[in-house]
């Protein structure tokens, strides 16, 4: 057999979208869309009480609603089995822990009847005090035992402070960054229908999720039903950025519906509104960074402490400080994570938790590290880089930033720069660029993924994986992997994945995706054609597990990358442009350039849109966040929107997997904000420290 | 609960329907006549996902409500592209990958078309600076145009490449 990537055909190809012809005409069905028999149609009811206890409930002007089918509460609802996880115990007790919250539900024949029965829905709160930010100069910090992913929670070697008395050059300096919101363009949908049959009650759940088979044991367990009685079926996804990784209080509010009204389908999609305490979000960060240089720029300390918000319900601890316990050389280091436990609703991973908002602190205090020192900051990161990984001493599987940075200096027109801030103006517009390095780990797979083949009619092979594609391409990638893998053309491979019902998998997360799931495609084809050779009989079939990381523990794993950006701030409006942003990336090897090139560039627009306009803002007085619709919470539109490319240079990890392909889902929005913060400072000489860059700050 | 009867023409058929006066385009479409292929990302005319083309003209179907529409044609992402043959928005979209979810692509097709139209037309923008000469759809004037439709995975580069393509 030929396996990948040696001898590839397809590995390699910028082999457009397969699901293309269905997404231009709006025909793959999103969860809201698959065809479903007389559906009821569920509108919530949502605590407005940030803490506190429900007195009353009174749901009788609702129930006689001509058209409702059912009101639920906590006073009616069907028991749940666990409550391992308290943001899934929905409905189960009288507690309000957040503003939002759901607590009540209205199935009806139509969601105009549904929204209006649930509008009629009194509720009385014995309302406590909350508390919602996590503000400054809070005596009751504390440390997580772990941050997301079950990293350490503090790292210290040396003495940061004693190094920093000794420094020739050091930098103090405090960072934040907002409230930021996924904001999927599919809200949070899921189509639940109960049944009840011989084998007993059965789930099936028509889901926008991440992860099926995540999903499917989660859910099984709140609903004390066997695994293999949840059926979750999610072959498209309009978007995740990691607010559809793990279930949330909708899918077991839907859930209960169903099984409500038994035997009929329930569809129920979150309200744009709803989705911003409904849906997760990355809690806003306040980071101190010192570091300590010689007269040279090499660094003697570096420390960087970031504080965070949790929800009291469940507790979320942001990897905000991890890039740094990799990125550089320095004798004495320091990283910690503290958070403030909140009334709030909880919070979750999006795209490269940690790095995003780590990197934009640590990116922007090097920026600063290289005025003060006079310094290029492309070659101050030169100075700095580590021979081995500072913090675990372990070699580094590949480690090109500066090739990245090198190949992106020389592309983006770098070495003809005039250092001197605010020194050009163009037309009123005051011009600048900046740089700012990224990382992002190549995680171990989360769990071990599967998948299995069969041989169809005519030289046909189907492939079966319960992966995800959420418009990352990984249905058209996998698909390159398994043709290449079974030595068959491109069009020989049937491959499904998106439903439970297919060999478990891994979710989409971490940009975890292509590597283990590509894994498990080549051992499966591997295994089939150890098996039935090359002419295989039709209906032949055979299953595997991918490999695990083989260079886990004995190498240092990660993905780098340089990015640059081209800055224009008006000198009397404040008003802030990006003309270009170029970012050049070592991500191991590339399955599909086609869709890998989007990956990048669109995490790359994302952190534009997070370095000028995103802003989630919670009003402490009704416990709330304020900017809950897309008009209070701006995300970058197409006129913000101007040159932007991803290159990367030639690279493979075989220390990660076989394909030697790191993720490319996460990385591209590392690094952006502060390349884009430290332009506006090379145009303006005003430093902003805080996100997003609004033109207030240029306006001093 | 009051309700009204209309009569739509969509994607070339014929569809009457009595419905709840209170029910937006985008509803009834998606709802009551099983046309998904206008999507809905806010309901608050906020991102464009739901955008379809209503004898001719962009507009969002979820401020619009349904029984004010009585004889209208809409045309969806869907019905631009009949048996199977893109519309040439369509294929540009795929040829430059103007796409990632694939969730706000049918809103961005249809409002690609009817963008198309209005520059035909002469109807200036914001970014317009000679408003008595032929509109020139520039990258700059097709980003302008294009900003009611939201895209969170950020495949803006492809989409204007896309529009540029088949405005050229």
């Amino acid at each position: 057999m030929t396996s990948a990537p040696t001898g590839s055909r397809a590995i390699g190809a910028p082999v457009p979208r397969l699901e293309g012809r269905a997404k231009v005409t709006g025909t793959a069905p999103y969860a809201y869309d698959q065809p479903v028999e007389a559906p009821l149609y569920l509108a919530a009811v949502t605590s407005t009480s940030a803490r506190g206890h429900i007195t009353a409930i009174d749901t009788a002007a609702a129930d006689r609603l001509d058209g409702v089918v059912a009101v639920l509460t906590h006073e009616n609802a069907p028991r749940l089995a666990s409550d391992e996880n308290a943001e899934l115990w929905v409905l189960q007790s009288d507690e309000v822990a957040f503003r939002g919250q759901l607590i009540g539900a209205v199935v009806a024949s139509r969601p105009e009847i549904a929204a209006q029965a649930a509008g009629l829905v009194r509720v009385e709160y014995d309302a406590r005090p909350h508390d919602v930010e996590p503000g400054p100069g809070r005596d009751d910090l504390y440390a997580p035992a772990t941050v997301n992913t079950g990293l350490e929670t503090d790292t210290i070697a040396g003495d940061v402070d004693a190094a920093m008395a000794d420094a020739a050059v050091t930098l103090d300096r405090t960072y934040s960054t907002p409230l930021q919101f996924h904001v999927p363009m599919e809200p949070q949908t899921a189509v639940a229908r109960w049944d009840r049959d011989g084998g007993g009650d059965r789930l099936t759940l028509y889901d926008s999720t991440q992860g099926v088979i995540r999903m499917r044991q989660i859910m099984a367990a709140v609903l004390g039903l066997p695994p293999d009685r949840v059926e979750v079926i999610s072959p498209h996804v309009g978007g995740g950025f990691g607010s559809k990784l793990r279930p949330k209080a909708h899918h077991v509010l839907v859930a209960l519906a169903a099984r409500t009204v038994e035997g009929r389908p329930v569809k129920f999609a979150l309200p744009r509104r709803l989705t911003f305490a409904g849906s997760g979000y990355r809690p806003s960060t306040v980071q101190r960074i010192r570091l300590g240089a010689d007269a040279d720029g090499r660094l003697t300390a570096i420390a960087h402490d970031a504080v965070g918000g949790t929800s009291k319900l469940v507790e979320f601890a942001e990897q905000t400080a991890l890039a740094t316990r990799t990125m550089y050389a320095a004798p004495n280091r320091r990283t910690t994570h503290r958070l403030a436990a909140l009334d709030v609703s909880v919070p979750t991973v999006m795209r490269a938790p940690g790095e995003a908002p780590g990197m934009f602190a640590l990116e922007s205090a090097m920026d600063e590290l290289a005025v003060a020192c006079g310094l290029d900051p492309i070659e101050l990161r030169v100075r700095n880089e580590p021979g081995r990984d500072p913090e675990t001493g372990l070699p580094y599987s590949t480690r090109n930033l500066v090739a990245c940075l090198r190949e992106g200096a020389r592309r983006f027109g770098w070495t003809d720069r005039d250092p001197a801030p605010a020194a050009r103006l163009d037309d009123g517009w005051l011009t600048g660029t900046g740089v700012a390095a990224a990382t992002y780990p190549a995680y171990p797979v989360i769990g071990p993924s599967n998948a299995a083949i069969r041989a169809l009619a005519g030289g046909r092979y189907r492939v079966d994986i319960a992966a995800a594609d959420i418009g990352t391409g990984s249905r058209t990638a996998l698909t390159q992997i398994a043709a290449d893998a079974l030595a068959v053309p491109l069009d020989a491979v049937d491959l499904r994945l998106g439903e439970s019902t297919l060999p478990a998998a891994a979710p989409a997360a971490g940009s975890m995706g292509l590597g283990g799931w590509g894994s498990a495609v080549i051992a499966a084809a591997r295994a089939f054609r150890e098996k039935y050779g090359t002419a295989p009989a039709e209906g032949a079939e055979a299953g595997a597990t991918g490999a695990g990381v083989p260079g886990a523990g004995k190498v240092a794993l990660h993905a780098f990358g340089a990015q640059f950006a081209e800055v224009r701030v008006h000198a009397d409006t404040g008003e802030i442009r990006v003309p270009r942003l170029l970012g050049v990336f070592a991500v191991g090897r590339v399955v599909n350039p086609r869709t890998a090139r989007s990956q990048l560039t669109g995490g790359m627009v994302m952190g534009l849109s997070a370095a000028l306009h995103e802003h989630g803002v919670m009003d402490p007085g009704p416990g709330q966040v304020v900017t809950r619709d897309l008009a209070d919470y701006h995300i970058a539109a197409h006129a913000d929107v101007q040159d932007v490319d991803a290159v990367w240079i030639d690279e493979a990890d075989p220390h990660y997997n076989e394909l030697g392909a790191k993720g490319v889902g996460e990385i591209g929005i590392v690094g952006v904000a502060a390349a884009i913060a430290n332009a506006a400072f090379h145009a303006t000489g005003v430093r902003v420290r805080d996100l997003p860059l609004t033109p207030d700050a240029f306006l001093r | 609960m009051s309700t009204g009867s209309i009569m739509l023409t969509v994607d070339g058929e014929s569809r009457s329907l009595v419905i709840d006066t209170r029910t937006t385009l985008l509803d009834a479409l998606r709802d009551h006549l099983g046309v998904t292929s206008p999507k809905k990302g806010c309901d608050h005319g906020q991102c464009g996902a739901c955008t379809v083309l209503l004898d001719g003209r962009r507009v969002l179907a979820c401020l619009a409500l349904a029984v004010a529409h009585d004889g209208a044609e809409i045309t969806t992402a869907a019905g631009l592209s009949p048996d199977g043959e893109p519309h040439p928005l369509a294929q540009a979209f795929i040829d430059h990958d103007g796409f990632q979810c694939g969730y706000c692509t049918p809103g961005q097709i249809c409002s690609a078309a009817g963008m198309l139209d209005e520059a035909g037309k002469g109807a200036p923008s914001h970014v317009t600076g000679d408003l008595e000469g032929p509109t020139v759809l520039d990258d700059e004037e097709i980003r302008e145009r294009m900003s009611g439709n939201l895209c969170r995975c950020g495949a803006y580069p492809g989409i204007v490449a896309a529009i540029r393509e088949v405005s050229g």
